[in-house]
């Protein structure tokens, strides 16, 4: 076997690991949308408000500093204390369960059976609005996120596979991030399918995802439902904006990770977790391995960029609902 | 009292089918008109032209277009970005290929240029529907944003990787360039975004309007009763791509003069303009203006505001920006799902009854 080959096997292998942290994102996109028929495109800003809001309390800064400083002429930054991490991560779940009751008493209980897509461009709009808060809160500058996971090369599988190539090769690369993240990925995915499988509350949100009338109707509160729902998604934001936080730092971009979450989506199905998980998969390899047999060789690189949606796009239209996505029946 | 229809008798079918029907709209665009043409260039400065009144306009035709497309036939996009990079791309291109050109063929080619690009990118639209065709227009955004990025001929090998307009006129008044005035650009402007809105205001009063809306009510009834949903979609693709293509030419060479793709036609463009329809009102050629308006003119009084009154920092004055811009989307929508366009309606109506309140 060529060096080459074993290039491409770990082009792959890496497509495959960016595929999970992209079907992180799109879990939680999964979640809302199944519960609620919302497209929830503040996923992505709500992963980047999880990730400064930890970074935030593990530093001790003091929240709207900035505002308070322009408005008193005060000098405040920081608290001055430093929170171990799992304190910091239970106290930003708590934001997220708050602010899933905010999103839900503020937006969600006004737009009750609005058009789909009346949701959607609400939605954006509550990920511009969060967007600009979370930096007015926290400040916009570039923060360094670190809960101790293990970050760089993992030298064990690299010096181990080193025997399979040539001179020219010295064992595949994977970043010991990515290996965790693809081991949490695997835990919330069984994690989530158990809750709503086993749990009263988990088959309550499936009885809404069916049908939100007939829900009601057996005496499901839709709106404690929604708080549940946005919880969750804001759990998952909260573990994908850790990942994405200690890969490549705390700031604006992150809130762009939705753009990538996407077209994996549409490829997975909007109503399909394992979809979330396979569209993902698919994703990661198919960007990274046309980037490297064909975008940066003939085209000039960064087809990452759009190669996920082309996929999608061309995809859609054999399949509109997507690999796992229920089929869509439309009547007059 | 002041707002009536009382009292204005139609004598013949011309005037029952007229676009303003009742005396006192008339009175009120002719007016706009007048002090558009009349009055608002002598007192065009550098600051307002450049600020405020360019931008207004430029955006209106590009809201404009996009509301044929999401207001009026109902195909959400989120691609008007990567199509005003087309139009102001296909400029660039036109101008430099063809220097003797005149600027209107100029800016109307390039809106011809990215109709086609529309309905190529609208192709998909007859499979998928509602928010996955929102998505799916993004891939247009994102393709073609690189596209200009990554081809060089596009940019014309430039080592900047930027696009320059060069200088040209129009009847012998500079129009691009350092040397164009404020008053000239306005006049160019104001002449494309007047012709092209009452093009469209009267498209979507005729046959093809009402197509699209039926389109946009339920598609699958539209069929069944003998709207061709290929051919109205596709017609609704290339209009809208036209306007928005013609937004692009103009700001690239009016307005901006200089232009890194990825910055000036990146996914922000699309959210604005789309902000610009929802806040304006879907479905209304009056409220693509007053979204446009309102979102041009929002965060030059919000920098004015807070950073020249209360002296704060302008990335502050920046967060708040994004608040009030996300906070009042949905407030909008919430509120007033028609957006100011349908405020304007509740207005004259109550004009109607003012000042007797029975």
């Amino acid at each position: 076997m060529s060096a080459e080959f074993y290039f491409g096997v770990e082009v792959f292998l890496n497509g495959l690991m960016a595929g999970v942290m992209y079907s992180l994102v799109a879990l939680g996109f999964v979640l809302i949308f199944k519960a609620s028929g919302i497209f929830n495109y503040a996923q992505g800003v709500m992963a980047l408000f999880a990730a400064l809001t930890l970074v935030g309390f593990q530093n001790g800064q003091i929240p709207f500093a900035h505002l308070i400083n322009a408005i008193f002429g005060t000098e405040l930054h920081h608290f001055g204390w430093h929170m171990p991490a799992f304190l910091a991560i239970v106290c930003t779940l708590l934001v997220m369960i708050a602010f899933a009751y905010i999103v839900e008493f503020l937006i969600l209980k006004h737009l009750v059976n609005q058009e789909p897509i009346i949701l959607f461009m609400a939605t954006i709009g509550l990920a511009y609005f969060m967007e600009g808060f979370g930096d007015l809160m926290w400040g916009s500058d570039i923060k360094k996120l670190d809960v101790g996971i293990p970050q760089g090369g993992n030298f064990w599988l690299e010096e181990n596979t080193a025997f399979l190539g040539g001179d020219n090769f010295y064992g595949f690369y994977l970043d010991n991030l990515d290996i965790v993240a693809a081991i949490l990925a695997v835990f919330l995915v069984s994690g989530l399918v158990a809750f709503s499988q086993y749990t009263k509350t988990g088959r309550a949100l499936r009885a809404v995802a069916d049908d939100h009338q007939a829900a009601l109707s057996v005496g499901i509160s839709l709106r404690t439902i929604w708080v549940i729902v946005w919880s969750i998604a804001g759990f998952v934001a909260l573990i994908a904006g850790i990942m994405w936080g200690t890969k490549s730092g705390v700031q604006f971009s992150l809130s762009l990770i939705a753009l990538k979450a996407l077209p994996v989506l549409m490829l997975g199905g909007f109503t399909s977790i394992p979809g979330a998980i396979i569209g993902g998969l698919l994703i990661g390899v198919g960007e990274k391995m046309f980037e490297f047999l064909i975008g940066a060789p003939y085209l000039g690189g960064a087809t990452e960029n759009w190669f996920a949606y082309m996929l999608a796009l061309l995809f859609l239209v054999f399949r509109p609902q997507g690999l796992f996505g229920e089929k869509i029946i439309e009547r007059v | 009292m002041l707002y009536r229809e009382s009292g204005d008798f139609k004598t013949s079918y011309a005037k029952d089918q007229q676009t303003f029907p009742i005396a006192f709209d008339r009175a009120g665009y002719f007016a706009t008109l007048a002090f558009a043409v009349l009055v608002v260039p002598f007192l065009i400065n550098d600051y307002w032209a450049n600020a405020v009144i360019l931008p207004f306009l430029i955006y209106a035709i590009a809201a404009i277009g996009l509301n044929i497309l999401t207001g009026f036939c109902g195909q959400v996009s989120l691609g008007s970005g990567g199509f005003m990079a087309v139009g102001a791309y296909a400029a660039y291109k036109l101008m430099t290929s063809f220097p003797d050109m005149s600027m209107i063929f100029v800016i109307l080619l390039s809106g011809g240029v990215t109709a086609l690009v529309g309905i190529l990118f609208g192709l998909p639209s007859l499979r998928i529907k509602g928010f996955y065709l929102a998505v799916a227009t993004l891939a247009a955004q994102f393709f073609l944003v690189w596209l200009f990025n990554k081809v060089p001929w596009f940019y014309n090998y430039s080592a900047t990787g930027m696009i320059n307009a060069p200088e040209r006129s129009v009847f012998g008044q500079a129009i691009t360039g350092a040397e164009a005035s404020p008053v000239t650009s306005y006049l160019f402007c104001l002449g494309f975004a007047f012709i092209l809105a009452w093009v469209a205001r009267n498209l979507t009063r005729g046959v093809n309007g009402r197509k699209w809306m039926a389109i946009r009510d339920m598609d699958i009834a539209a069929e069944i009763i003998g709207v061709n949903p290929l051919k109205t979609k596709l017609t609704a693709f290339a209009i809208s791509s036209f306007y928005v293509g013609v937004a692009g030419a103009l700001l690239f060479t009016v307005y901006l003069g200089s232009v890194e793709v990825g910055e000036a036609f990146g996914v922000g463009k699309s959210f604005l303009i789309l902000f610009m329809i929802i806040i304006g009102g879907l479905g209304s050629i009056f409220g693509s203006f007053a979204g446009a308006a309102f979102m041009v003119l929002l965060p030059v009084l919000l920098k004015n505001i807070m950073v020249g009154q209360f002296g704060w920092a302008t990335d502050l004055a920046a967060h708040f920006e994004f608040i009030i811009v996300g906070g009042l989307i949905i407030v909008f929508l919430i509120l007033e799902p028609h957006g100011i366009a349908q405020l304007w309606r509740i207005t004259k109506e109550k004009l109607r009854l003012w000042p007797f309140p029975h």
